[in-house]
């Protein structure tokens, strides 16, 4: 809303009086939007209190003095005055506001119109964003916002994402934006059993995202801003009659790919040509004869369909001046892995009651969800791609519940169903999954209350205390029964439980000054915050007849303490302020600062002050530019501002040196007793944060009042005292690595948002919107002295000691660290046949000088699109992104398509990709440089369609059906089974499905 | 409403104040508090004598656990293969896969099979293993060494002497293995500073020093099983006499023969009857075992140490059960001269002779391929009696504690010192203690010999017979100046199946490269590539 034309508005019902003189000007107004008449448009006579209200059809009749000037208001709309002269009909079109449109964005600790920004920062409404199976708020933004790069963990049901606001700005500090709910900064770890923190905002409950890019508009949050900052506001109660809303969605998910494996027959006759050759160890014919006789297809024994349900209620109003909104949501989604399941209940009350004449404004909100969720064994998808497809799922053994596992000895050609199992085979995947009981309940209220008073001598002043918690409280436990045979090396049947608290508290108080002083106008804020953070959870361990403990410890008497403990608090302290001042709303300028402490940082590091400044400049309103008509806005901002991230340790005191204790199977026997030991962990006691250093400039425009809109921004990330893990001098700590500040890396890049409404007319209205990004993230620094021998950062574990990644000057994090392969004439790899880029001939694979850095996981070039047609009571809309320049280790295929993984000789087989005839690769070649496969992908994450239904019972009751396909189709020349896999190694994750569903909406 | 402006400034004072308060209140929230049962600050932790036990408790188990969690989590060392950051691991594979007494089957990263070939570089991954963990172990020894300095408890006083006495062992694999490490005791406060390097001459000094000064301190012989006492002392002072023309130049076999004499004469330890008594799962019941390294699959659960090594030994068609253990890892074997040292491989007539045949070729072809090199069944997860291990624990670890000094190695380490010339001892003495092992590994008097048989040679491969797989080969091939070149060739060594030449360079491991890099003011091994 804008708050001058409500007042204008308001100024215009109280004036009431009509004076008839001069002449009477009759007419209508239209709408500029889709030509539509306009109802209730507020005409007013210029320096009078003369005035009148169109009525239904757009009409209206008003008298005028000869010369007076008519005023046509409307909110929503730019005011238009009228000379009516001697015209005595008028037809008038209202151009929609481009002002009113932008409206107020939330920014940190205030809101501001979007026109006097000066920072890039995106506001978003969810009805603009994503719909389909959204159990979380950040899959909303997917694709959606220039820079934000939002990709799910995997498709389990309830699962994080990571979210990276132009590009990765660390080695190993925390890379998640700052997100900050309702005006409380949330914690960014979720409680111990929560896969997502965010999972306890209902996504309906949304009123708006705006993501802050830029220092400008970040570092009024100092230490936490370097990532970004994503701010989420809840929808609150608005006047007027109680509103009733409900909102279904019924949803079937089924998996959209298949790892191409060997079938059972295909693995008999491998298995006997192999026979033959004779070069697979341990293959003898008698081994070959623990071969079994089915044909399993394991993927499709651990996949489903999955039904999912989504119910919202919601009931918004005011009673008097005390606006309200309640709802109450419920989500029951299951997962395509068999058991797998995540279920929400959310409550979410805003109160916004306003006392004393608007003076004293209170907004009070509370947030609980209790979400239970059943994570299953997400071992069971690896497995059932390795799983041996010639054995049957079920073997009738009494010992392990029914299910087949391999067993000892290797030697028997016949296998006891009830044998010892094999504890390094690969684990029966529908065993797995039956044989799991991992579920967790998490309870979590984040509750806020803030007070805004404004001072009755002193109105430009307003003082603002706003206080929060944050608690979670979570217990979980990972069971196996007795008859697991996968159980069997660690102690038969496996239990384990754990609990976790997560608490947080807030208080900041601040005080806001805004005034306008002639055509200047000065906007200050400054305050206080405080955060505290305490996270706590324990952990326990132990097999079934509860006589092997792997997770616990015994105290100081030899008494166990039957859990292990975990707690790691943080405080933050800080003290900030912001200056927006703007001259004939032409030329802006912001200066923020906030002076912060963290209890994550010794004394002399504690404090720190991040500044930044920003600059805008209204181009549009100047002066040469006034007859262009066409431009509605152009403004040009540039930028730059220092801001920092401390959240760079799960260690709490990083700068301290502390003991760690040992759980009970660490322990050493001294006699006949067993005693824990106590180890001093390293430290850096000059430990500090890492700081960013952004500029940005940006250009934001608009023509024709919407018709085509957009901004660019050019940016430059500047990181230093990155926190690397540097090897340090053997004795000079109590680790052979040190966590210290030491790196550098930039990020830069460009960004480029367009929307536009392309048509826009009575029935038919079809808007579009392209958003582009360019990052390009490299490391310029890694290590307190130079070394030229220096390899730089091991990153990408696959395997014992084995290492895929690397981070080195000169390359994007995380870059592939690999072989070169060398081909055939017939374009086949040649295996263990790599360059010797070194020289230093000898075995070319043994030596890490033969390695080279390629690719990395990162995505070059992003595109999202989206488009929205409204035709009639019908809409269609879609949301696609492509991904360019992005690449994965197929660590599937690298580490099962060889066949000396075939036959272990201890006694089991494994199933290998079918695309083992194109390597025919004899034994794992795991740093071939063949398994780097461009995984450039463009994803069509949405398509729906809706059909608006007539309102009903006197046009109180309104309803939209809509069908959607989440997850549509994807176009990658990718070979696994999806291109999506933000650590760059693709290992099995739980597969995104494919996602059909209805959703009903209604509001009474 | 007319509000005296006098009001509102005490108002005004009011609210100021209680702002003022609130925020002021919150400093102190930024400084440390206590992090609950398992992690506390470095203030909170040393209080008590049980306090100081479990910091004492670390360095002992920094020979045998990967970490803080069992097998698996928490390790000490980062950017490593877990199981190979330990100590015993690293240690033994560094003093016997170089040797004729073991070869390992997989490549692991390329850089396993070099130690045997002895054509490893700065960059191997096992020699930068032990590197670590040596130097880490002294760390945690220089820290418990601080905190317990000032105490005045008598049980403390006693920890603070054997935490003096692993670091002088860890040194002393040290001075051992890289000869020139770099040199960081109680006086270097933790930080990420460049220690000095030491030179072999002064390390052995110091050891030596070191070890005559907490001799005292140290608990006498057998105080508590599996505590480093006077005896443990004994030994390894014995160890570093026996080798001192290596380590600076001059024989020490008098001083050799004086600190074995103070062991011997206390009558503390036996022969066990059986052999094989040593290397079960109770082996703590043996009366030889002068100091181990502890092992229990409940309560000190390890990829490294035993369990590496008693599952390593299990391949082929052996029963990964007969040895208590859940699997075979197909790892060791041994090479055809080691074989050769005994009269048959039955183990009827030398019980000691502990080989698995069947299945196994003599000959090593391929050193990637488990089934060539007959393979050892010498060290078990059973008992001596056949029963399951007693800590009833999961069988993925063992209950076998690591004979790091026993009896028969004081025997023939007298042997050896009274042979190169030292006094103190008598030849006739030498001649008992030798035939005394004999007696025991062939049952009765058959395998005994005389005087003249008692030869330098026959010494170092009755110690071959008798402590193979113990981790004492390299040095002992080194004191005979046989491990590296052609004097004595073994299949593979020198990377060829007949086995060819090597420099004698190869007598002392490289400083790891990645070592080299962290810390420039260190200079190479000569022979290395940066070194001379």
């Amino acid at each position: 809303m804008n708050i001058k034309l409500l007042t204008l508005l308001g100024l215009l019902i109280m004036a009431g009086g009509v004076f008839a003189q001069g002449q009477t000007v009759r007419g209508k107004v239209l709408s500029g939007d889709d030509g539509g008449a306009l109802p209730g448009v507020s005409i007013l006579e210029k320096g009078t209190t003369n005035g009148t209200v169109t009525d239904g059809e757009g009409n209206f009749t008003i008298a005028v003095k000869d010369g007076g000037t008519l005023s046509f208001s409307f909110v929503g709309y730019a005011t238009q005055e009228i000379q009516p002269a001697n015209q005595t009909n008028l037809t008038i079109t209202l151009l929609p506001d481009v002002k009113a449109l932008s409206e107020i964005v939330v920014v940190g600790y205030g809101s501001n119109e979007k026109k006097d920004l000066t920072g890039a920062v995106v506001a978003v409404k969810p009805e603009d964003l994503n719909k389909g199976v959204v159990s979380s708020p950040q899959d909303m933004l997917i694709g959606r916002i220039a820079g934000v790069q939002v990709s799910t963990t995997d498709g389990a049901p309830g699962a994080g994402s990571t979210i990276r606001i132009r590009g990765s700005g660390s080695i190993s500090a925390n890379q998640e934006p700052l997100i900050v709910v309702d005006g409380f900064p949330l914690d960014a770890s979720a409680v111990t059993g929560q896969s997502n923190g965010l999972a306890s905002i209902n996504p309906n409950d949304i009123e708006s995202f705006t993501v802050l890019k830029d220092a400008s508009a970040t570092a009024i949050y100092g230490l936490r801003a370097s990532n970004g900052v994503i701010i989420i506001t809840t929808k609150k109660g608005k006047e007027g009659k109680p509103q009733i809303a409900y909102n279904g969605n019924f949803s079937l998910s089924s998996p959209m790919k298949y790892v191409d494996v060997l079938s059972g027959d295909e693995m008999r006759s491998l298995t006997s040509e192999l026979l033959a050759r004779g070069d697979v160890p341990g293959l003898t014919a008698q081994a070959a004869e623990r071969l079994g006789d089915a044909n399993t297809d394991w993927q499709k024994e651990i996949y489903r369909t999955a039904f999912t349900q989504d119910h919202n209620v919601s009931v918004s109003g005011a009673v008097k001046n005390f606006p309200y909104r309640v709802s109450y949501g419920h989500t029951d989604q299951d997962g395509i892995l068999k058991t797998t399941n995540f279920k929400r209940n959310s409550l979410n009350v805003n109160l916004t009651p306003e006392f004393l004449n608007g003076d004293l404004k209170v907004s009070a909100s509370f947030k609980g969800t209790h979400t239970n969720q059943n994570f299953g064994n997400t071992s069971a998808v690896g497995s059932a791609v390795s799983f041996d497809p010639t054995q049957p799922v079920y073997n009738g053994s009494t010992r392990w519940g029914g299910f087949f596992s391999w067993v000892n000895p290797p030697s028997a050609t016949t296998m006891d169903p009830n044998g010892d199992p094999i504890s390094l085979a690969t684990s029966n995947p529908v065993a797995l999954l039956m044989q799991t009981d991992n579920r967790a309940s998490v309870y979590r209220g984040i509750g806020t209350l803030q007070i805004d008073y404004r001072l009755k001598f002193l109105p430009a002043l307003k003082l603002t205390a706003n206080g929060g918690f944050d608690y979670s409280s979570s217990k979980g436990h990972n069971n196996n029964p007795t008859d697991a045979a996968f159980t069997y090396a660690s102690g038969l049947g496996q239990l384990s439980d754990y609990t976790g608290e997560n608490k947080s508290k807030l208080l900041d108080l601040y005080a806001n000054y805004n005034k306008a002083i002639g055509k200047s106008n000065l906007d200050v804020t400054v305050g206080y915050s405080y955060q505290r953070f305490d996270r706590e959870g324990s952990s326990f361990i132990r097999n079934a007849s509860q006589t092997i403990f792997s997770d616990n410890s015994l105290d100081a008497e030899g008494k166990p303490i039957p859990r292990q403990y975990i707690s790691n608090p943080n405080v933050l302290l800080s003290f900030f302020g912001r200056l927006n001042y703007s001259y004939n709303e032409k030329y802006l300028v912001t200066l923020s600062f906030r002076d912060d402490a963290s209890s994550r940082f010794s004394k002399n590091n504690r404090w720190a002050i991040f500044p930044a400044v920003g600059l805008g400049w209204h181009i549009n309103k100047e002066a040469f530019l006034s007859g262009v008509r066409s431009l509605t806005d152009l403004k040009l901002r540039a930028s730059y501002g220092v801001t920092g991230q401390q959240d760079v340790s799960n260690n709490p005191y990083p700068y301290l040196s502390t003991y760690q204790s040992s759980s009970s199977t660490s322990q050493y026997q001294f006699g006949n007793a067993f005693t824990n030991t106590y180890r001093p962990q390293p430290y850096d006691a000059n430990l500090k944060w890492e700081t960013t250093a952004q500029t940005d400039i940006g250009l934001d425009f608009d023509f024709l009042a919407g018709k085509l809109s957009g901004t660019i921004d050019v940016y430059q990330r500047k990181t230093r005292d990155l926190i690397n893990a540097i090897p340090i001098p053997g004795g000079s700590n109590f680790s052979n690595v040190l966590t210290t500040n030491v790196g550098n890396l930039e990020n830069k890049g460009i960004e480029i948002t367009l929307n536009s409404t392309l048509v826009k007319t009575k029935n038919f209205k079809w808007n579009a919107g392209v958003n582009f990004t360019h990052n390009v993230n490299t490391v310029t620094k890694l290590l307190k002295a130079d070394d030229p021998n220096y390899q730089g950062v091991s990153a990408g574990g696959i395997g014992k000691q084995q290492y895929i990644q690397n981070i080195q000057v000169g390359y994007p994090i995380n870059s592939f660290f690999v072989l070169q392969q060398v081909y055939n004439s017939a374009g086949k790899p040649i295996e263990g046949l790599y360059v010797d880029r070194s020289g230093q001939g000898g075995v070319v694979s043994g030596s890490d000088d033969n390695k080279y850095r390629l690719h990395s996981p990162q995505a070059q070039y992003l595109i999202g699109i989206n488009s929205r047609v409204n035709y009639k009571q019908w809409d269609f809309s879609f949301s696609g992104r492509a991904s360019f320049g992005n690449y994965l280790y197929n660590s599937i295929q690298a580490g099962s398509a060889n066949y000396a993984n075939l036959y272990q000789s201890i006694g089991f087989f494994t199933n290998m990709p079918a695309r083992i005839k194109d390597t025919d690769f004899y034994s794992y070649q795991a740093f071939s440089d063949y398994y780097i496969e461009n995984a450039s992908f463009f994803k069509m994450d949405n398509i729906s369609l809706g059909y608006n239904v007539k309102p009903m019972l006197s046009d109180k009751l309104k309803a939209r059906v809509s069908l959607t396909v989440q997850n549509a189709f994807f176009i990658t020349n990718y070979k696994g089974i999806d291109p999506e896999v933000s650590t760059g190694i693709d290992n099995n994750i739980y597969p995104r499905a494919r996602v059909f569903m209805l959703g009903v909406n209604l509001t009474y | 409403m007319h509000t005296p402006m006098k009001i509102i400034s005490i108002k005004m004072t009011i609210v100021m104040l209680t702002v003022f308060t609130l925020v002021t209140s919150c400093f102190s929230d930024l400084d440390p508090q206590p992090l609950g049962p398992n992690s506390v600050t470095s203030a909170y932790a040393y209080n008590t004598p049980a306090d100081y036990k479990m910091g004492l408790a670390k360095l002992y188990a920094s020979f045998v656990v990967a970490g803080q969690s069992g097998p698996g989590s928490d390790p000490d060392i980062s950017n490593l293969d877990i199981g190979f950051g330990i100590y015993l691991r690293g240690y033994w594979n560094l003093q016997e896969l170089t040797t004729d007494e073991a070869v390992y089957t997989w490549t692991e990263d390329g850089t396993i099979h070099p130690l045997h070939w002895q054509t490893w570089t700065p960059t191997n991954t096992f020699i930068g293993a032990l590197y670590t963990r040596m130097m880490l172990t002294i760390a945690y020894c220089n820290e418990f060494i601080r905190a317990s300095a000032a105490s005045t408890d008598t049980e403390v006083k006693r920890y603070h002497a054997e935490a003096r006495f692993i670091r002088a062992l860890a040194y002393s694999h040290a001075l051992d293995l890289f000869g020139n490490p770099p040199f960081v005791t109680e006086a270097d406060e933790p930080g990420s500073f460049f220690p000095k390097q030491t030179t072999r001459t002064d390390l052995y000094a110091y050891i030596e020093k070191e070890l005559t000064e907490i001799e005292e301190g140290l608990g006498e012989p057998k105080f508590e099983y599996g505590r480093a006492d006077k005896a443990a002392l004994w030994m390894l002072q014995a160890k570093l006499y026996l080798n001192a023309k290596v380590y600076s130049g001059t024989e020490r076999n008098t001083e050799c023969i004086t600190a074995l004499n103070k062991l011997l004469s206390r009558n503390a330890y036996t022969l066990s009857t059986e052999y094989r008594h040593n290397f079960v799962a109770d082996n703590n019941t043996s009366p030889e075992l002068i100091f181990t390294i502890n092992h229990d699959a409940v309560h000190t659960q390890t990829y490294g140490g035993m369990a590496y090594i008693i599952h390593g030994e299990i391949g082929g068609n052996m029963n990964a059960a007969d040895f208590g253990v859940s699997s075979g890892w197909a790892q060791n074997r041994v090479t055809p001269e080691f074989v050769a040292k005994f009269p048959d491989t039955s183990g009827d007539t030398d019980s000691r002779a502990m080989f698995h045949t069947d299945g196994q070729n003599l000959e090593i072809d391929d050193v990637g391929t488990f089934t060539d090199g007959y393979a050892i069944t010498k060290f078990t997860n059973k008992t001596l009696a056949g029963g399951n291990a007693p800590s009833g624990g999961s069988i993925d670890f063992v209950d076998t504690d690591y004979p790091m000094f026993r009896l028969a190695d004081a025997y023939l380490m007298y042997a050896e010192a009274v042979l190169r010339g030292g006094a103190g001892g008598s030849s006739s003495t030498a001649l008992d203690y030798v035939n005394a092992i004999r007696a025991r590994a062939f049952g009765d008097d058959s395998g005994n010999i005389n005087a003249g048989q008692l030869t330098l040679s026959f010494i170092l491969d009755e110690r071959a017979r008798e402590l193979y797989w113990e981790g004492h080969r390299r040095t002992d091939l080194i004191r005979y100046g046989l491990l590296t070149g052609s004097d004595y060739l073994w299949s593979w060594k020198g990377n060829t199946k007949a086995g060819s030449s090597t420099e004698a360079f190869r007598n002392l491991f490289p400083i790891p490269a990645f070592e080299l890099a962290a810390n420039p003011t260190l200079k190479q091994n000569d022979g290395y590539p940066g070194g001379e």
